[in-house]
């Protein structure tokens, strides 16, 4: 049973508007009470994910179920997909353009953060198709 | 110590005022690469850096930072100054790059 459904469209190319999902969802859990720093484990792990939409797949949706002992997070998008995983997960790859490094993305911190904030990770990829993205942070 | 102390003894420009200045501030973080600084910077920090954009207020929202400074007079955009001062983000400037800012607060935080 999901306490609370929260559900998001994150627009792609809006740099404006990136990190409002993560931001509503921060809002939410700090309202409910839960521990400062769970909060900020899916703040963290939930904006790199939003952002890597936004970047590299043109946007998404994400959704987020809260329970009393987790918050479980579906961020999914139809992009390009990952064509490589491993590469992809290693701190400093990055395929992102100059654009978007100039506003001081590319760092290539974005997936490795999201693993080191998260106690459950899964990435379903598939080029051409898409990405979804599972992340499931404990609260403790 | 606290931002409002911080910004006396460094004299800081304040960029935006609805933030919470009586904020403590216990450590410093120093960086431009956004999701270096998301995973990196430790809570109630001071964040320099030259990145006055958007997403700076997004990441010290996210990243739970005490006030962000933009050193050697960095500026911060309009519409990055619309979101700091909506999510109660205190920015601050200065001339000093970030290391000078960051020597003189390792001496006010010992
Ligand atoms: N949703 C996605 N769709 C397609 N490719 C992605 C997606 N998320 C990540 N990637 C690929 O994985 C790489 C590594 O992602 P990661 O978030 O670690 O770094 P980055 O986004 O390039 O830089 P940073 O997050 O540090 O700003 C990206 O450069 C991109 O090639
Ligand atoms: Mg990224």
């Amino acid at each position: 049973m999901s306490a609370i459904h929260l559900h998001f469209d994150v627009p792609g190319d809006d740099f404006t508007r990136a990190g409002e999902a993560s931001g509503s969802t921060k809002k939410r859990l700090k309202a409910l009470g839960y521990d400062s720093d769970a909060i900020r484990r899916v703040a963290i792990a939930m904006y790199e994910a939003e952002i890597n939409m936004v970047i590299h797949a043109n946007g998404g949706y994400c959704d987020v179920d809260v329970y009393p002992d987790r918050v479980e997070i579906l961020l999914a998008d139809d992009g390009p997909g990952i064509e490589d995983i491993d590469k992809a997960m290693q701190e400093g790859y990055s395929t992102a353009p100059d654009n978007v490094r100039s506003l001081g993305f590319g760092a290539g911190m974005g997936l490795p953060n999201i693993k080191k904030y998260s106690d459950e990770m899964r990435i379903d990829t598939k080029l051409g198709i898409g990405t979804k993205l599972y992340l499931t942070i404990k609260v403790h | 110590m606290t931002v409002s102390e911080f910004i006396d003894k460094l004299n800081l420009k304040i960029l935006t005022d609805t933030g919470d200045l009586s904020r403590t501030i216990d450590d410093c973080y120093i960086g431009d690469l956004l999701s270096w600084v998301m995973g990196r910077a430790p809570e109630n920090s001071a964040w320099l850096t030259v990145m006055g954009n958007i997403n700076s207020i997004a990441v010290a929202t996210l990243a739970d930072v005490s006030c962000i400074v933009l050193t050697e007079n960095a500026t911060l955009d309009e519409d990055a100054k619309e979101k700091a001062l909506a999510h109660e983000i205190t920015v601050l400037q200065t001339e000093e790059n970030s290391y000078k800012v960051a020597t003189k607060l390792y001496e006010l935080l010992k």
